[in-house]
C-alpha cells in the first residue's frame, strides 16, 4: 500500500478560503516509506512546502501544532496552532464555589500549580478586600512553596528543552532534582502536583512537623544537582552551537507581543513583578533579578539557571522565618476562613478530633459556619480585581468578577505561556527547522496553561 | 548577567583552571554519575512509602464501639468539586434494631466514584465528624469503570478490637454528643449482648452494594446551589 497520496483536497489543512490556490497539491504522509513521500514531493517541482509539526510530536513541548512554511530547511513562515488541550477550566469555575475554584485552576499550567492557585487567591482576596488580613505565616508559606515550584518549573523547562535537543542526561538530571522538591510538596500538601493548597484567605494547612528540617536537608543536594546541570550546559560547545543567537527576540519585540518572564529578561530588561509590584511580602526578601543581554535561547537558559539559585536564596530566608514566626495560616474572619483543621491519625488524614469536638460537641456557632461555608461557600461583594504574580514563565494574572454571589461570575487567567507563544513566529521565521524546536523550548510554553 | 556571591555553591573554587575545562565539565558529571546510587524506583517490586499527608483512597471510619461515624449529612458531597461522592442518608431506628451511627441519621448509601475523584481532599476537610479520611493507599487502577465506583462496604474501616460491627445500640447512658466529646472508648457488654441476641436475625435493610446510577441530573452538578 502506498503510504502517501497526492490529492487536491486537503482533509487536514486549514480551511481558510483563499489561503492557498485551489489547485495546491497536498501530500499526506500516513505511514509507508518516507522515500516515496519525498519522491512525490520532488516530482511536483514545488519550492514552497507547508509542514504540520505536531500536535503529536515529541519535541513541540506538548500538544502544540506548529504550521511551518518551508523553503528547503529555512522556515519562511511559522504559526502556532493551539487548542488541543482545552479543558474548559475557566468556564467550569463559574459553577463552583470560590474555594472549589482552586482545585480547578491549579490544573491549568500543571508544571506550576502553586502559581495558578496564588494568582487566583490573590485576586479573590483583592475583591474581598482582605489582602492585608492574610496572616504573615500564610504569606511566608506561599512564598516558600512558590519559589520551590519555580525551581521545579525551571527544571522541567531545562529537562524537556534538553531532551528536545537530544540531551537525555539533562532530562534525567532535571527530573531527578525535581523529585526532591516534589517530595516536599507531597509532605506539605499531600499531593505532588495540582496541590489545591493555597486557598482564599491563606493556605489549607500549616506545614507538618519535620518539614523545615527536610527542606534544609534537601537544599544542599538540590544545589549540587543544579550545579551539575550547569556543568553540563553552561559552556557546552554543542549546546551553545544550538542556542546562541537562536530564537532572537529583542526588547521591542517582547514589548510589542506582550512577552514576559525569562524571555523578556533575556533582553536585559529586569522586569519582575516580585520587584515592581510585590505581593505576599516579596519586598521583604533579599534576591536579585538575573538578566542577560543576548536576546537568545542561550540567555534564557542561563537566566533560568540563575533564577533557581535566587529561588533557593528566597526559600532559605522563608524557612528561617517559618522557624521564627508561628501563627495561624488562615484569615481570622470566620465567615471566609475555610473551616478545616486537618490531622493525620492511624485512620488517615481528616478533620482533627479537637475540631470535631468543637463543632459537633461544643459550639453550635462553629457548626453553622462550617455548614454554610461547605455547602454554599462565602459571598464575595460585587466587583472585580486583577492580581498578577511572577510565575516561572512570566506574568500570570487572574481577573475575577463577582456579582455578589458565592461563585465567580467570571474568572479569567492571563497565562504567560499563551502570550509568549505568539512570539514563535517572530523568533523562528528565517531560521532553520531545527531552530524552531530550540525557540519553542526557550519560551517554555505549557499547553495546559495555554489552552486552559 | 547579574551576578552575586550567592549564585554558585562555591564561587571562588576553581578559578581560571575551572573556566578552561568548562566546555567539557559535563563529562565530569557523567563520569561521576557512574559511581552513584541509581535513582530509579523499582516500583512495583519496591514501594516507596508515601508522606503521611498523602491523598489516597478514602475511608469511612467508626467510633470506638464500632458504630459508624458518618451521619449522612452530605457535606462531603457538597464540598466535592468533581461531584464524585453520592450519599443517601437514612434515619436510625432503635426499635427496629437499625442503629448504625450515634444520633439521628446515618449514611445508608455511600459511594465514591474514583473515575471522577481528583484527590483534592475537600471532602475530608468538609466532613464534620471525621467519618471520612484519606488513607495513603494509592493503587487504584482498574480495567473497567464499574469497579472504580467504590461502595460503602469497600470504604468502611475494618472492625478493630473493642469494636462491634454496626448495627447495634449506642453505649448505654451516652448520647450523640458524648461520642464527639470522646467519652466512648469501646463497646460495652450490653452492646455485646445485644449483638449476640440479634446475630443473624436483624431485619436490617442492608446498604446497597451495587453502584447506584450516579449523577442523576441536577443532583450534585452545582444546580440549585446558592
Ligand atoms: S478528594 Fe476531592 S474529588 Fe475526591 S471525593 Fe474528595 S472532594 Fe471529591
Ligand atoms: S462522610 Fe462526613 S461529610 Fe460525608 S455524609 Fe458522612 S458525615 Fe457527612
Amino acid at each position: 500500500m502506498s503510504g502517501s497520496t497526492t490529492t487536491q483536497n486537503d482533509a487536514f489543512g486549514a480551511s481558510t478560503p483563499g489561503d492557498a490556490p485551489e489547485d495546491t497539491p497536498v501530500i499526506n504522509a500516513v505511514g509507508g516509506d518516507w522515500d516515496s513521500v519525498t519522491d512525490e514531493a520532488t516530482a511536483l517541482h514545488e519550492e514552497r512546502i507547508v509542514v504540520n509539526m505536531g500536535p503529536q510530536h515529541p519535541s513541540t513541548h506538548g500538544v502544540l501544532r506548529l504550521i511551518l512554511e518551508l523553503d528547503g530547511e529555512t522556515v519562511t513562515e511559522a504559526r502556532a496552532g493551539i487548542g488541543y488541550l482545552h479543558t474548559g477550566i475557566e468556564k467550569n469555575m463559574e459553577f463552583r464555589t470560590w474555594t472549589q475554584g482552586v482545585t480547578f485552576c491549579t490544573r491549568m499550567d500543571y508544571v506550576m500549580p502553586l502559581f495558578n492557585e496564588a494568582a487566583y487567591c490573590l485576586a479573590v482576596e483583592k475583591v474581598l478586600g482582605i489582602t492585608d488580613q492574610i496572616p504573615e505565616r500564610a504569606n511566608v508559606i506561599r512564598v516558600m512553596m512558590m519559589e520551590l515550584n519555580r525551581i521545579t518549573s525551571h527544571l522541567v523547562a531545562l529537562a524537556t528543552g534538553g531532551m528536545e535537543m537530544g540531551a537525555t542526561t539533562v532530562m534525567t538530571i532535571g527530573f531527578r532534582e525535581r523529585e526532591r522538591i516534589l517530595r516536599i510538596f507531597e509532605m506539605v500538601t499531600g499531593l505532588r502536583m495540582n496541590n489545591s493548597y493555597i486557598r482564599p484567605g491563606g493556605v489549607a494547612q500549616d506545614i507538618p512537623a519535620g518539614c523545615i528540617d527536610a527542606i534544609r536537608e534537601m537544599m544542599p543536594l538540590l544545589r549540587k544537582g543544579i550545579g551539575e546541570l550547569e556543568a553540563l550546559l553552561n559552556e557546552n560547545p554543542i549546546l551553545k552551537g544550538r542556542t546562541v543567537d537562536v530564537g532572537y527576540l529583542d526588547l521591542t519585540g517582547c514589548i510589542a507581543l506582550g512577552v514576559t518572564g525569562p524571555v523578556l529578561r533575556s533582553t536585559g530588561y529586569p522586569h519582575d513583578l516580585r520587584k515592581s509590584e510585590p505581593y505576599c511580602g516579596y519586598e521583604t526578601y533579599d534576591f536579585d533579578v538575573p538578566t542577560a543581554d543576548t536576546c537568545d535561547a542561550y540567555g534564557r537558559l542561563r537566566i533560568r539557571l540563575d533564577e533557581m539559585y535566587q529561588s533557593m536564596r528566597i526559600v532559605e530566608q522563608a524557612v528561617q522565618r517559618l522557624d521564627d514566626t508561628p501563627g495561624p495560616v488562615m484569615v481570622a474572619d470566620k465567615k471566609i476562613a475555610w473551616p478545616a483543621q486537618l490531622a493525620v491519625g492511624s485512620d488517615g488524614q481528616g478533620n482533627s478530633l479537637d475540631h470535631i469536638r468543637e463543632i459537633m460537641g461544643e459550639s453550635m456557632e462553629s457548626l453553622i459556619h462550617h455548614f454554610k461555608l461547605v455547602t454554599e461557600g462565602f459571598r464575595v461583594p460585587p466587583g472585580q480585581a486583577y492580581a498578577a504574580v511572577e510565575s516561572p514563565k512570566g506574568e500570570l494574572g487572574c481577573h475575577v468578577v463577582s456579582t455578589g454571589g458565592t461563585r465567580p461570575y467570571r474568572a479569567h487567567f492571563r497565562d504567560p505561556s499563551f502570550n509568549n507563544l505568539q512570539a514563535v513566529a517572530a523568533m523562528s521565521e528565517g531560521g532553520a527547522v531545527a531552530d524552531v524546536i530550540v525557540a519553542v523550548a526557550s519560551i517554555d510554553p505549557v499547553m495546559g496553561g495555554v489552552d486552559r | 548577567m547579574a551576578d552575586n556571591g550567592n549564585r554558585r555553591p562555591d564561587p571562588d573554587k576553581g578559578g581560571s583552571f575551572k573556566d578552561l575545562f568548562a566546555p567539557v565539565a559535563g563529562f565530569g558529571v557523567t563520569f561521576a554519575t557512574m559511581f552513584r546510587k541509581v535513582q530509579t524506583e523499582e516500583y512495583p517490586e519496591q514501594k516507596r512509602p508515601t508522606q503521611l499527608r498523602f491523598h489516597g483512597r478514602h475511608q469511612l471510619n467508626r467510633h470506638p464501639d464500632g458504630l459508624e461515624k458518618c451521619v449522612g449529612c452530605e457535606l462531603c458531597a457538597w464540598a466535592c468539586p468533581a461531584d464524585a461522592i453520592l450519599v443517601e442518608g437514612a434515619n436510625n431506628d432503635d426499635a427496629a434494631g437499625e442503629r448504625f451511627s450515634p444520633g439521628e441519621r446515618y449514611g445508608r448509601v455511600y459511594q465514591i466514584n474514583y473515575l471522577r475523584c481528583i484527590f483534592c481532599g475537600l471532602c475530608i476537610e468538609a466532613c464534620p465528624t471525621r467519618a471520612l479520611t484519606m488513607t495513603n493507599e494509592y493503587e487504584l487502577a482498574d480495567d473497567n469503570r464499574a469497579d472504580l465506583i467504590f461502595t460503602k462496604d469497600q470504604l468502611l474501616a475494618p472492625v478493630l478490637s473493642g469494636m462491634l460491627p454496626a448495627p447495634h445500640p449506642m453505649v448505654e447512658g451516652m448520647d450523640e454528643r458524648d461520642y464527639y466529646l470522646g467519652k466512648v472508648t469501646g463497646a460495652t457488654p450490653a452492646q455485646q449482648e445485644w449483638v449476640e441476641r440479634h446475630d443473624g436475625d436483624t431485619t436490617v435493610d442492608e446498604p446497597d452494594t451495587l453502584p447506584v446510577e450516579h449523577q442523576e441530573a441536577g443532583q450534585h452538578a452545582g444546580e440549585g446551589r446558592p
